[in-house]
């Protein structure tokens, strides 16, 4: 399966390489376009980059598998990051973390059959003081608790795929 | 109480509300004055860096060099990734010019004509909110070349956001800046220190995103101002970051030197159900936690701190209840330290990892008191064998909680234990091993 950049992609990344003296700079900013474009990071895509900016392989593939927020394999279309650091555990992370593994069925960095749900656990978020909390793509949800994450899965979960 | 960092204006991230409010003035100011005389200002100003180590900010501008053919960059640390911390958001959604405008202060007193402010990749929302106030910036004016014709200088800097990828390593400084640079993020030997070789191999100064919004104020108001707020010795207000069991958490601005127990019981408001205190982490989890039953009279400042065998860190304070399991809690942040060690110095990589199987073997059962010295001492072997402080970061809380909860610890392990292992030498077969 090879991987192209869409022609608007290719323009960001020209953007991109404007604000460093380097292009190997440009190879984390472009990982996530990448990662917008293909919705995990393959062979074909880090090959590609290495083409756009000149670098080499090994260079985007060293920075791919240091960074937690790259991911390597297809996520589910929500993915379910659960902070369940100190803080968060203090205001029982680890029941809404038991909750949704269960309700799901899936474990860390596992996804759902159905390709709708992976689930993460995941270090301090920077959201202690609205703990417990959890992410869903981009988005935080604070100040948890069973009640309310049951109803954000239940709406998740009667949404169409 | 005044608040210098999150003052209670509304709409203060609308540029022009920020503007109505004396936005840019200071910059103003610090443009008809030599960049040394900022760096003087900054120094006298006692203010010192909010991102953990507290060093003092006008200090570590004077080390950048004055003559160099080469580039110089300012980087802004936003990777805000110590657990109990969570103050540089507020910063980035309430008050986003006002950084930009230390940020454009910085740049010129230092003599940067590039900054990059690293925002950790989970904080999406707070990326595009800096972001539009950083492209808002630019249409008005107050960054790149026309700043020239704004502010009627010879002098412009631009302003790039880059995103981190979910590693806590990346906010220790040099990591920070091979992570810029596009590589992994692997903390460098120092020296040479950043400012002589930092981004690129060019003079750079590294800074918290609090520490830099503390600076339009000191130059509006003047340093002596700015000096006589709060502790003498780390003046100011800090943005204090209150989590786990209190009645209010949150970010709370407050001068430096107040009491912990007024933090947490006037602001924070108190323990839910009326419990007590078992035990405080007052600067994030790499700080050394306090007992619950000495925290009276304990103060809130870098010097204070440091008296009682702890440090003031981020001020991200975390409380935990009589009821707490420390024993799970320490686990959990051995658990941490490993999982965010970059590998590269062996007491590191291998001593965190080894701290939470122990952990992990005493939470089930398996331990012994010698672990619990075992512990320790390992932790004594990573602390100041490393390249970076992530060493000390995970030995400390192991080190401080059980020689602090020593009592706490004794009661999940045993004097000998029954190895688990079925073993087919007949000798050992069932056999209680002593082991003191
Ligand atoms: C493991 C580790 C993680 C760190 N994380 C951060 C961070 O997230 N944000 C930050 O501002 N400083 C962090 N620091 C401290 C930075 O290395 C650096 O001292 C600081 O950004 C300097 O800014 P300041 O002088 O304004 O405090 C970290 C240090 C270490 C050792
Ligand atoms: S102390 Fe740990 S995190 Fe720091 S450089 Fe060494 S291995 Fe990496
Ligand atoms: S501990 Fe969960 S967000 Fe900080």
């Amino acid at each position: 399966m090879t991987f192209k950049f869409t022609e608007e992609n290719l323009k960001r990344i020209e953007e991109v390489k404007k604000k460093y003296p380097t292009s190997l700079a440009a190879v984390m900013p472009t990982l996530y376009i990448a990662q917008e474009q293909n919705g995990y990071i393959t062979n074909e895509v880090m090959e590609e980059i290495a083409n756009v900016l000149g670098v080499g392989k090994i260079d985007v593939l060293s920075v791919v598998t240091f960074y937690t927020m790259y991911h390597t394999k297809p996520m589910g279309k929500y993915h379910i990051q659960v902070c369940t650091n100190v803080s968060c555990m203090l205001r029982g992370a680890y029941e809404i973390w038991n909750f949704i593994k269960e309700r799901l069925g899936i474990d860390h960095m596992e996804v759902t059959s159905d390709g709708k749900f992976s689930l993460e656990e995941v270090e301090c978020m920077g959201a202690c003081g609205y703990a417990p909390m959890i992410a869903i793509n981009e988005d935080y949800y604070e100040n948890l608790n069973k009640e309310k994450v049951e109803e954000i899965l239940n709406s998740l979960l009667n949404s169409e795929l | 109480m005044e608040k210098i960092v999150l003052p209670d204006i509304p709409n203060l991230n609308n540029i022009d509300v920020y503007l109505a409010n004396g936005g840019f003035e200071a910059a103003k100011k610090a443009f008809m004055q030599s960049p040394d005389d900022i760096i003087d200002q900054v120094k006298k100003s006692g203010l010192r860096g909010r991102g953990g180590a507290a060093f003092l900010t006008g200090l570590k501008w004077s080390f950048m060099p004055k003559t160099t053919d080469k580039p110089k960059y300012l980087c802004i640390n936003g990777d805000e990734s110590e657990p109990g911390s969570f103050k540089d958001r507020q910063i980035f959604e309430y008050n986003p010019y006002q950084l930009i405008e230390g940020i454009i202060i910085t740049c010129y007193a230092i003599g940067a004509q590039t900054a990059y402010l690293y925002i950790r990749g989970e904080y999406h929302k707070w990326i595009k909110l800096m972001q539009n106030a950083i492209d808002t910036a630019y249409d008005k004016g107050f960054l790149g070349e026309r700043m020239k014709d704004t502010f009627g200088v010879n002098f412009y800097c631009n302003l790039y956001i880059h995103k981190g990828a979910g590693a806590y390593i990346c906010g220790e400084e040099s990591a920070l800046m091979n992570s810029i640079e596009g590589l992994r993020g692997y903390p460098r030997v120092k020296p040479p220190f950043p400012a002589q070789k930092g981004l690129w191999g060019c003079p750079t100064t590294i800074n918290n995103v609090e520490t830099i919004t503390n600076v339009p104020p000191i130059i509006l108001k003047g340093w002596e101002w700015f000096s006589k707020i709060g502790a003498p010795r780390h003046p100011g207000t800090l943005l204090y970051g209150v989590s786990g069991h209190v009645n209010k958490p949150g970010v709370y601005e407050l001068p430096t030197g107040i009491l912990l127990t007024d933090l947490i019981y006037n602001y924070a408001g108190g323990i839910p159900g009326n419990k007590k205190i078992k035990c405080v982490i007052p600067g994030g989890t790499s700080m050394p936690p306090l007992r619950g039953d000495q925290l009276e009279g304990v103060r809130m400042d870098a010097e204070s701190l440091k008296q009682v065998g702890s440090a003031i860190g981020t001020a991200g304070v975390i409380v935990m209840d009589e009821d707490t399991d420390l024993l799970k809690v320490l686990l959990r942040i051995a658990k941490f330290y490993h999982h965010e060690s970059c590998g590269q110095c062996t007491p590191c990589r291998e001593g965190t990892g080894w701290m939470e199987k122990i952990l992990q073997r005493i939470l089930e059962g398996n331990g012994t008191s010698k672990d619990l010295d075992l512990l320790i001492s390992i932790a004594n072997n990573i602390e100041g064998n490393t390249i970076c402080a992530l060493g000390d970061a995970a030995a400390w809380p192991v080190k401080f909680m059980i020689e602090r909860f020593r009592d706490e610890f004794e009661k999940y392990v045993k004097a000998q234990v029954k190895i688990p292992i079925q073993n087919k030498v007949h000798s050992m077969r069932n056999t209680k091993i002593p082991l003191e």
